[in-house]
């Protein structure tokens, strides 16, 4: 049962699998991406009170979903690393940082950018705010400390305690708008049961949240070769597969 | 855009920019990789 856990720990069946994945994940981000921008730029109706300065939630959205599914993915891998002492894990950690960090960047600008219309002022020490910009921080901490010893083992190590240390700031962030008074607007897909959005402006926002975790595949298996032949120039494998 | 274009497409521009920053620091990072994997390989040959 537990023989693809243990698969994932094999370089070369990583370094195998990551390529192969790679074109089907750009293939479907193009698409889902494609349609979503098109049909939340064009085809969605503007909103009842925002007008057209709810489109911004087609860009907005899947960043800030994206910036804290890769935070948790780091977490997971991180913890993988340290627990099963699984190498491919503090790899694909590594190279989950960088990427999490360009897409709550993202989220952060998009974000203040739609708030000015709405709130008149780009910027609050709102808690949904202020969470995000401290998950910004944990991903340049992540980073930095990961970089910051000689041993790579060691920076891989503390990297992945930290990721997991500040893993609580996720549910923080989702449940911020709760837990809290907030200028941020409450779930918006996430309402099951209760649709706070008609189909014609729902089918574009999800397709480009699939497109989003698509592109974030494609784009961690990419990263993960380069990381896999950085960790791995020794090995006997990898004599063969750059032969190929 | 209803008076919020100055909004709506800064933000469109910039997530198309860290979409293509992300495809190409990854094709990057991954020929990178490659080449120092290939360079290290042809220096083990050498010592041989």
């Amino acid at each position: 049962m537990w023989t693809w856990f243990y698969r994932l720990a094999s370089p070369p069946y990583v370094y195998r699998t990551a390529g192969a994945l790679t074109p089907w994940f750009l293939s479907a981000a193009a698409a889902a991406i494609g349609y979503g921008a098109v049909a939340g730029l064009v085809f969605a109706p503007p909103d009842y009170q925002q007008g057209d300065a709810f489109r911004i939630i087609y860009v907005h959205a899947p960043s800030a979903w994206l910036s804290m599914f890769a935070y948790t993915t780091l977490a997971v891998a991180g913890a993988i690393g340290l627990i099963w002492r699984i190498k491919m894990g503090y790899a694909v950690a590594a190279v989950s940082a960088p990427i999490g960090a360009s897409f709550t960047l993202s989220a952060l600008v998009t974000g203040s950018l739609w708030g000015r219309p709405m709130w008149g002022t780009y910027w609050a020490w709102d808690p949904r705010l202020t969470s995000e910009l401290i998950l910004l921080f944990l991903y340049v901490g992540v980073m930095s400390l990961r970089s910051a010893f000689e041993d790579p083992g060691r920076g891989d190590r503390a990297a992945a305690l930290l990721a997991i240390v500040g893993v609580v700031n996720i549910p923080i962030i989702h449940y911020s708008v709760v837990w809290w008074n907030s200028l941020h607007q409450g779930a918006t897909v996430a309402k099951i049961g209760i649709p706070a959005m008609p189909g014609s402006m729902l089918w574009p926002l999800l397709a480009m949240l699939l497109g989003f975790m698509c592109f974030y595949g494609a784009v961690l298996c990419m990263r993960l070769r380069g990381e896999v032949l950085n960790r791995e120039r020794q090995a006997a494998w990898v004599r063969e597969a750059m032969k190929s | 855009m209803g008076g919020y274009a100055r909004f709506v497409w800064p933000c469109f521009a910039l997530v198309s920019g860290v979409l293509a920053w992300n495809l190409w620091a990854a094709a990057r990072y991954q020929a990178e990789a490659r080449k120092r994997a290939v360079r290290a390989l042809a220096m083990m040959g050498e010592d041989r």
